[in-house]
């Protein structure tokens, strides 16, 4: 599959090559110490293609996705940064937007953002001004009409080359809905879409299938979101706690199968499973590892899931 | 209508402290319809008041009217011959509108809102409220079904269900139901699914508050 | 507190059921205490928060609403809505400081006579316990 490439984005090289991506996530302090950032860096350097940068996830204040994605970048990595729309306004956004492109950022994830209310800040007022359909349609139209919202138009030397990613989430309501949300997101002009995490692959399966059958893989590149279970405790609070994530009872089943000590290591088979089965999968350009304070995890999981070396483009 | 709810008596008990006559003004309009500060209500409020001040051995008159509404100057006026008994405070059981009113048509007088102006909305069944309009301005709700996303989705999203959205309910609260849920399977049991693919273009929210506060002249009917 | 002190108490009393209770406690001489006034309505659905809240505003030191059994109401739930009009109210008299117990539901059928005069001289008791009602206290010292 090879396609125009419109930005300097490694990670669309990547998949503009055809080969299998691998993004990474790294979720940014909640101070202003840079240290942590480049502690977690160290961990992703070599294994990902693109790091996403998370942008105050959970609603929580941490240091933000712009400052953190330059600290990665840094570091050698390449940032996917973050951005939700419930804290910024249009003019917010396509300022940052211009500010993240003239310092170095090439991928932008449009987000609707959780709400705050289950954040650290339950009392502040959100914006919500735009949603993450608009936001990608409005990233497209500042990097490829050269024009802001207002119409102000931005010279050929000054608009933001950004590869304009999105989320996709198959296991969310109501589940025959789901692709033709993401049709509107391809429609807008989102170029790749990483889903939410993972565990229900007969449902991925099904999704996945109608997202091919209906072209819209031809358009975007389709990354699968995978986060290895740490523990049995860890499946069940996602299953019973986590809206739009299902953990289905064989996995629970099978963590429980395993003495405690050795359920990490069951479930990062489980998500190397996975993982070759997306690297046949129709649709499935790549995976998205979200090994959430689990940094450290990630060197060993991209070798025994057989994703290294990553290319050199 | 707009819904309202009474204040937390202790809260209006801070509004009257020290004060020995007190005036309260319900209004016959949405409030008396969303039971927060109708003749009843009044009466209810004003009793407490009376049996707190008992307890307390302490002097208070409690005075009780309700107004038709309290959004309109002519029956605002209708307030002056008791206005004129002099109050120390006077607590309006209207909406946020009411206490305004009377403070603009009495200045000199303490006006106090003993309600919360909680939303504009409906009753899903008696005692039961739930909101379904955000005022922005400029109805939408024919190109989702019949059903507003500003004010019913808890992230105003205008290109369908969030991927929080859950058996139907929010992510916020199992007790918010999510109207993309519906609007969806609405428009997929009409199979409107074509009708529906477009993106939704950008909201314009120059015609909400945003746009800065509101104001509608009929020049038809101004005098 | 004096020993001597006699509550004044008020019963909402449905005309179903806790109305002929008394009636036949009467008529069956039980013995219960004369300082509950008796207030007929129609069904207890009736009873409204506005009514116990002046009884207790002139003067009366608890007020209960008798009802029938729950699910025996001649109008469907009349007394199922008292039960959660009495509750409201409990709430908010705790929050200017008078007791929530001044305050009562029970639900008896029309042949319990002796059930009545029992719930008369048990909630007379709680209301002793208690003393007269915080609003005279102040007025009276």
């Amino acid at each position: 599959m090879t396609r125009e490439i419109k930005t300097n984005s490694n990670l669309e090289k990547v998949l503009a090559s055809g080969a299998f991506a691998v993004t990474g996530e790294l979720g940014p302090p909640r101070h202003c110490s840079a240290h942590e950032v480049v502690e977690k860096a160290k961990h992703l350097v070599g294994n990902v293609d693109s790091v996403n940068i998370t942008d105050n996830q959970t609603a929580v204040v941490r240091m933000s996705s712009l400052a953190a994605g330059i600290l990665a970048q840094k570091e050698g990595l390449e940032a996917n940064m973050q951005m939700v729309c419930r804290d910024r306004n249009r003019i917010a956004m396509q300022s940052d937007i211009l500010g993240a492109a003239a310092l170095g950022i090439n991928n932008l994830l449009c987000l609707s953002g959780d709400h705050q209310k289950f954040g650290d800040h339950p009392q502040s007022k959100n914006v919500f001004d735009v949603d993450s359909i608009n936001l990608i349609e409005m990233v497209r139209t500042m990097r490829d009409d050269g024009k802001l919202l207002s119409g102000q138009e931005l010279p050929p030397d000054g608009r933001p080359k950004i590869f304009i990613g999105a989320a996709y989430n198959p296991f969310a309501d109501p589940e025959d809905y789901r692709v033709h949300r993401v049709a509107k997101k391809v429609a807008a002009g989102v170029d790749f879409l990483q889903s939410q995490c993972i565990y229900d692959m007969a449902r991925f399966r099904k999704f996945m299938a109608k997202a091919v059958d209906m072209g819209l893989t031809e358009k975007a590149y389709f990354l699968a979101g995978v986060t290895p279970l740490k523990a049995l405790g860890m499946a069940r609070y996602m299953k019973n706690n986590v809206p739009g994530i299902i953990v289905p009872d064989e996995l629970i089943e099978r963590l429980k199968g395993v003495p405690k000590e050795k359920q990490a290591d069951e479930g990062i088979k489980i998500a190397c499973e996975q993982i070759e089965e997306f690297k046949e999968m129709k649709g499935v350009a790549g995976v998205h590892l979200m090994l959430i304070e689990w940094e450290h995890m990630v060197p060993r999981f991209v070798q025994e899931a057989k994703l290294t070396p990553r290319p050199k483009l | 209508m707009i819904i309202a709810e009474r204040k937390p008596i202790e809260e209006i008990k801070g509004f009257i402290e020290g004060k020995k006559k007190v005036l309260l003004v319900g209004c016959r309009g949405c409030v008396t319809v969303c039971n927060a500060g109708g003749t009843k209500e009044v009466g209810i409020l004003a009793s407490l008041l009376r049996l707190d001040a008992q307890k307390e051995g302490r002097e208070l008159t409690v005075d009780e009217f309700t107004l038709e509404r309290q959004c309109d100057p002519e029956y605002i006026e209708e307030l002056l011959e008791m206005v004129e008994k002099k109050y120390d405070a006077i607590l309006s059981m209207a909406c946020s509108v009411g206490p305004q009113f009377l403070t603009r048509r009495y200045p000199k007088e303490k006006v106090y809102p003993s309600l919360n102006t909680c939303f504009i909305g409906g009753a899903l069944a008696h005692g039961i409220w739930a909101e379904h309009c955000q005022a922005c301005g400029n109805c939408i709700i024919h190109n989702f079904g019949g059903m507003c996303p500003i004010s019913r989705c808890s992230k105003s999203l205008m290109n369908g269900p969030c991927g929080g959205s859950s058996g139907g309910v929010c992510e916020i609260s199992k007790e918010v139901e999510c109207i993309w849920h519906l609007i969806a399977n609405k428009v997929m049991e009409e199979n409107r699914l074509d009708d529906f693919a477009p993106v939704q273009p950008i909201k314009d929210w120059s015609s909400s508050r945003d746009g800065g506060p509101r104001k509608i002249v009929r020049e038809e009917l101004v005098k | 507190m004096s020993e001597d002190f006699e509550p004044k108490i008020i019963a909402f009393c449905c005309q179903y059921c806790a109305y002929s209770a008394a009636d036949m406690a009467g008529s069956m001489r039980l013995q219960y205490p004369s300082n509950v006034e008796i207030v007929l309505i129609p069904c207890t659905g009736r009873f409204d928060v506005i009514l116990a809240l002046k009884a207790l505003e002139c003067g009366a030191d608890g007020v209960y609403v008798a009802g029938c059994l729950e699910g025996n109401c001649h109008f469907l739930d009349g007394n199922i809505r008292a039960k959660k009009r009495v509750a409201y109210l409990q709430n908010e008299i705790k929050k200017i400081g008078i007791e929530p117990e001044r305050l009562a539901m029970f639900n008896l059928s029309a042949s319990q006579g002796p059930r009545f005069a029992e719930i008369v001289n048990d909630f007379s008791g709680v209301i002793k316990g208690l003393g007269p009602s915080p609003t005279k206290k102040k007025l009276a010292a």
